[in-house]
Formats: structure tokens, C-alpha cells, sequence
């Protein structure tokens, strides 16, 4: 269904549409950064494509690719029922310069979903007026869904307390000791397991 | 301790002019022990609200990460932990969807019956939570006394009340029980009836009604453009449904009507939430009649089914068979996949994508409710402090699935 509308777009963009892809049933486009917001807006509001929606947005790490990070969002169109994955790559390789324009004056629901992915991958949206975290804390350092963050680090507020016979509050577990199971077979080469 | 009766120049008596602020939560009874609002008040009128979530925020995304593809379920339980059973289904159904396994016959029917009735539970208990924030304890309790009846069905059938993990990739973890059709017909009668006896003490209150009728009012475009699905979305007047519009699992089997408001405020919401409550009960009186009462719920595919356990211990194959699925877990071609489905809440999401291995490479959910919020400052601002109770409770934040 979707097909006509990647047909569409390469009409329209022609090679400015890196990529059409489809698998599972689900049709997919990639574009570059620079082309996020116009094609996400000619969606929107193309006659045949309506997508009222931003059902989702969400970054991926790839740490052995360059650019590093992948931009999903995933649109409907609660008129024609069809939807399409839109992707783009971003950031180099330590995940810096990872900057796409943001989708807010697109769709209102770019708000938090932005946000959410700055918290977790670093990737910073152009334009967004109140880029703050927003699933973690501002002391928080790094972002949490790279790949080279290690799953068992711990960031407390209230540093833990040492040593035997300390009267009050402990922390259940030690900063290494979080989690012991598990096994990480994404953590990127020479990046400790524990921090 | 000054005297009481000192001069004081008049000015200094004055209150101060600009906005004040107000921090609500995250311990505050409404704000179910998970969300913060900053509010900048003016006398008790709301001007500007920045709501911050997280507090509940453990990773799931990343916990993912690190086990097998079916290590994920216990996950996915306690995302939504109102209606635990529907996220298993979302879930094992998009793990499905890149393998390319059909679940069977009789799993499809179980799923469903044990779906509604999770959904039956999770407008229950919004409902339930909602009026009891506003004051109407009574209702509550005729309402989680309904739920529990629906828990206690759980509780036959997956050995837990509330983190189930029941659901597998293939299939379910066990058949129903025997007299399973016999235990949901009474529960389900039992819940409509107290249901019908809970909402008679709501619904002819004029306290409670003026309390919802025209408060937290969203319209359909504004709705959709903040992505909202579900009921709520519903309750503004779009009827998308995605068990109506893109009918998943044996959904096309059933007739039923998907409820629409009409204003889009509290009082639609909670009564576009009763009326699914009954649509639900319909849904699962058919999948009843038509579900198979023999036939495996787990498919025969050597890539997910763990062999029989006869096999395991008697037969070299059957032992490497089982191994490999439970060290190394499920082996899902690499790619990427969105799945969706109608949860309690919403569109409930999965984008996976996988590497080829048996562990996920990227777990994402679209969390329902946490798009619902993202959107409640705009329903907020501009009215009383006393209207974030009730506008808060119909949008049904669930703090697990909110915060991931």
C-alpha cells in the first residue's frame, strides 16, 4: 500500500531519497539529514499521503557505522490508513555532530519523542526550543542507549557509603556490583563491562 | 513573636504580583508517585505547567538488550502492569512478525480472550482511580472487586495475578485449563454486573459529573497531531481503533463497535473507557464460542518450540535443541520490524531490529501514554489547580510504560 508512496517520494525527490526499502510488510525510506524536515513536511501534507501522525521517533547506535546514528520516526495517515518509516543517519563515530532538524513544528508529539531520544543517544534536534532530558536527571552523564555505555554502570545521586559499621542509609549494592547477570554481546571493543 | 497589632505600612501587606510557584508531586496522591508538575500559578489559575516524567525510569530499552529475545517478556509485564497480558501478546506478536510464524488456531483465541481481559482490567482500574481521586471511594471498590475477579482468572491460568510473562515466541507458555470457558463467562457476568452497580453511583452524581463534563477538553486535530491513540483519542471523535482499522491477530472475526466521544473531554474519556469495558466482554463472549476447545497453542517449528521434555532427557537431539534455544536463544533473521497493536492505553508499538543473533540488537517501544502526556500541560493550562486531579486520572498514566 505504502509502495505507491515511496514511488511518490522518488518522483518528487528523486535521488535526494537515498534508499526504499521494504521487509516484514513494512515500507521504508532513507533520506540525508539535511532533506529530514522537507520530506517529513511534504508528507504531511502531499494529497496522497496525509500522514497526520508521528507515531514514533527513536534513534538507533550503529557504532561501526559512520554516521553512527540512525533516526526513525514512523508515520500514519489516519485518513488513507497507510504508513512508512522514514530514516536518516547521523553523528560520527565518538557520536558527536549528531544534529537533525527537529520535527516540532511539524507535529506536536516531536516534543517529548525528541527529547527522549537527545537523553538516550545524544542526538541533538535543530530547533527544538526545550531540548532537557526528560527520562533521566540533568546530573546524568552520557546517554544511556549507546552502545558503549555500559549496561551495569550506576550513576547515584547520593554517592554510596564505604566502609564497615556505618550507621544509616547503604546503598543495596556497591557501583560495581550492579547486576551481574546478563550477558552484553554488543558492548563496543575495549569498553569496560563495568564502570 | 511580633504583636499582632503593629502598624505595618499598607504595601507590605500587599501579596506578590507575579506568578507563583507550585510543585506538584511527585509524591502527591494524583500523581500516582510518578510524575512532577511545575506549575506557575496565578491566584488558582493554572498559567503555565511543565510536566516532568521519569521518575520510574529503568531502562527497559537497554535491559533488552542483554538477554534473549525471550528473556524480553518479563521485560514487557512491567511496562504496563495494569493489563500485563496485552503487552506479552504485543510483543511475542512482533518477535512472530519477523520470523514469519502464524501463532495457531487456538493460541490466536486465548491471546485474544486473555487480552480483553486484561484491557477490561486496565479501564477498570482508570476508571476506578480516577473517581476515587475526585472522592467516590465506593465506586473504587466495586470496581477493583471486579478486577480482582478477573485476576483470580489470570491467577488459574499463568500462575501470577499481575507479572504473568505467560506469553512465548510461537505460542503460549501452557493450554487453558480445563474449565477455562466455564471460570471467564462467570467472571465476565460478575464484572458487568458490578460494573453496571458501580457506575449507578457515578453517573447520576451531579458532584462527579460537573467535575468531568467540560474539563480538560482536547480537539481531534490537536489529538492527532500529538499522536495520541486509544481512548483518548477516541473520546475526541476519530474512531481509529487498530483491531478495527488494520485487524491483527483473529480481530475480523468479531463484532464489535469501537466507542467515539464527541467533546473530548473528561467525561468522554471515561465513558468511552466504559463502553469498551462491554465491548471488550463482547469480544470475548464470540472468541469463546469460536475458539477450539483442543489443538496445540504452540506452533511445531523446530526454530522457537522447545522439544518436549521427554526428548530433552532421553534423545541427544531433543538436548541440543533445547540448549541452543534456551543459551542462545531464539535466532531472529536480522532486520527490522514495526508491530502494533491495540493496547489499554493506545497504539502500543514495537520497532526491533536484529542483527541475525539471538539476543536484540534494539528493542523500542511506543509507549501509548507516554505520547498522551506529552500532550496534558496543553490540557491543564489555563484551568484550576482542583481540574488536574480528574484530567489527570482519565488519561490513565501508567508510570512503568510512561517512564520505560
Amino acid at each position: 500500500m505504502s509502495k505507491a508512496l515511496q514511488q511518490k517520494l522518488t518522483a518528487r525527490f528523486g535521488a535526494r531519497i537515498l534508499a526504499a526499502t521494504s521487509q516484514h510488510g513494512d515500507e521504508a525510506v532513507v533520506v540525508a539529514p539535511a532533506d529530514w524536515r522537507e520530506v517529513h513536511l511534504f508528507l504531511r501534507d502531499d494529497p496522497s499521503s496525509q500522514m497526520q501522525m508521528l507515531i514514533d521517533l527513536c534513534g538507533v547506535d550503529y557504532p561501526d557505522r559512520e554516521p553512527r546514528f540512525e533516526v526513525v520516526t514512523h508515520l500514519y495517515s489516519l485518513t488513507k490508513k497507510h504508513r512508512l518509516r522514514v530514516k536518516t543517519a547521523v553523528g560520527d563515530a565518538d557520536g558527536d555532530d549528531a544534529v537533525v532538524d527537529s520535527l516540532l513544528s511539524v507535529w506536536r508529539s516531536a516534543d517529548w519523542m525528541e527529547r527522549e531520544a537527545f537523553d538516550m543517544f545524544g542526538v541533538r534536534f535543530a530547533g527544538h526550543p526545550d531540548l532537557r532530558r526528560i527520562l533521566t536527571y540533568p546530573e546524568f552523564e552520557g546517554h544511556p542507549l549507546r552502545k558503549d555505555y555500559p549496561a551495569a554502570r550506576t550513576q547515584p545521586l547520593v554517592p554510596y557509603r564505604e566502609g564497615a559499621g556505618v550507621q544509616g542509609k547503604l546503598a543495596p549494592f556497591g557501583a560495581d556490583e550492579g547486576m551481574p547477570f546478563g550477558r552484553q554481546t554488543h558492548g563496543a571493543p575495549g569498553s569496560p563491562e563495568v564502570n | 513573636m511580633e504583636p499582632l497589632d503593629q502598624d505595618l505600612d499598607e504595601s507590605e501587606l500587599e501579596l506578590p504580583a507575579e506568578p507563583m510557584q507550585l510543585k506538584m508531586g511527585p509524591a502527591h496522591p494524583a500523581m500516582h508517585g510518578t510524575v512532577r508538575m511545575m506549575l506557575e500559578v496565578s491566584g488558582e489559575t493554572i498559567v503555565k505547567c511543565d510536566v516532568q516524567v521519569g521518575y520510574l525510569h529503568r531502562a527497559f530499552e537497554k535491559m533488552c538488550e542483554r538477554g534473549t529475545w525471550g528473556q524480553v517478556f518479563p521485560y514487557v509485564d512491567r511496562l504496563n502492569y495494569v493489563s500485563p497480558m496485552l503487552n506479552n501478546n504485543a510483543f511475542a506478536m512482533a518477535v512472530e512478525k519477523m520470523l514469519g510464524i502464524k501463532p495457531t488456531e487456538r493460541c490466536e483465541y486465548y491471546r485474544v480472550v486473555l487480552g480483553e481481559l486484561a484491557r477490561i482490567c486496565d479501564h477498570l482500574t482508570c476508571n476506578g482511580a480516577m473517581a476515587m481521586e475526585l472522592g467516590a471511594f465506593t465506586p473504587f471498590l466495586w470496581f477493583i472487586k471486579a478486577r480482582d475477579m478477573v485476576w483470580d482468572i489470570f491467577e488459574e491460568e499463568t500462575g501470577a495475578r499481575l507479572t504473568h510473562s505467560f506469553g512465548r515466541i510461537g505460542g503460549m507458555a501452557k493450554p487453558p485449563t480445563k474449565r477455562f470457558k466455564e471460570h471467564v463467562r462467570a467472571a465476565v457476568a460478575g464484572v458487568l454486573a458490578l460494573v453496571k452497580e458501580g457506575e449507578a453511583l457515578l453517573l447520576s452524581n451531579r458532584i462527579f459529573i460537573d467535575r468531568l463534563d467540560g474539563v480538560g477538553v482536547m480537539t481531534p486535530e490537536l489529538a492527532s497531531a500529538y499522536g495520541w491513540t486509544g481512548p483518548c483519542l477516541r473520546s475526541t471523535g476519530v474512531a481509529y481503533d487498530v483491531r478495527k482499522a488494520h485487524p491483527y491477530s483473529v480481530y475480523d472475526r468479531f463484532d464489535f463497535d469501537v466507542p467515539v466521544g464527541t467533546t473530548g473531554d473528561n467525561y468522554d474519556r471515561f465513558m468511552v473507557r466504559l463502553e469498551e469495558l462491554r465491548q471488550s466482554a463482547r469480544i470475548v463472549a464470540q472468541a469463546l464460542e469460536q475458539m477450539p476447545d483442543d489443538g496445540p497453542v504452540m506452533v511445531e517449528d523446530a526454530r522457537v518450540t522447545l522439544p518436549p521434555k521427554d526428548e530433552v532427557y532421553k534423545t541427544i537431539e531433543g538436548t541440543i535443541q533445547h540448549f541452543k534455544i534456551v543459551m542462545e536463544g531464539v535466532k531472529v533473521p536480522a532486520g527490522e520490524c514495526y508491530s502494533y497493536t491495540e493496547a489499554g492505553n493506545g497504539e502500543l508499538g514495537f520497532y526491533l531490529v536484529s542483527d541475525g543473533s539471538g539476543t536484540p540488537y534494539r528493542v523500542r517501544i511506543r509507549p501509548p501514554c507516554f505520547i498522551i502526556t506529552s500532550a496534558l500541560h496543553h490540557l491543564i493550562e489555563g484551568g484550576m489547580i482542583a481540574d488536574i486531579v480528574p484530567t489527570f486520572g482519565s488519561m490513565n498514566m501508567i508510570g512503568g510504560e510512561c517512564d520505560h
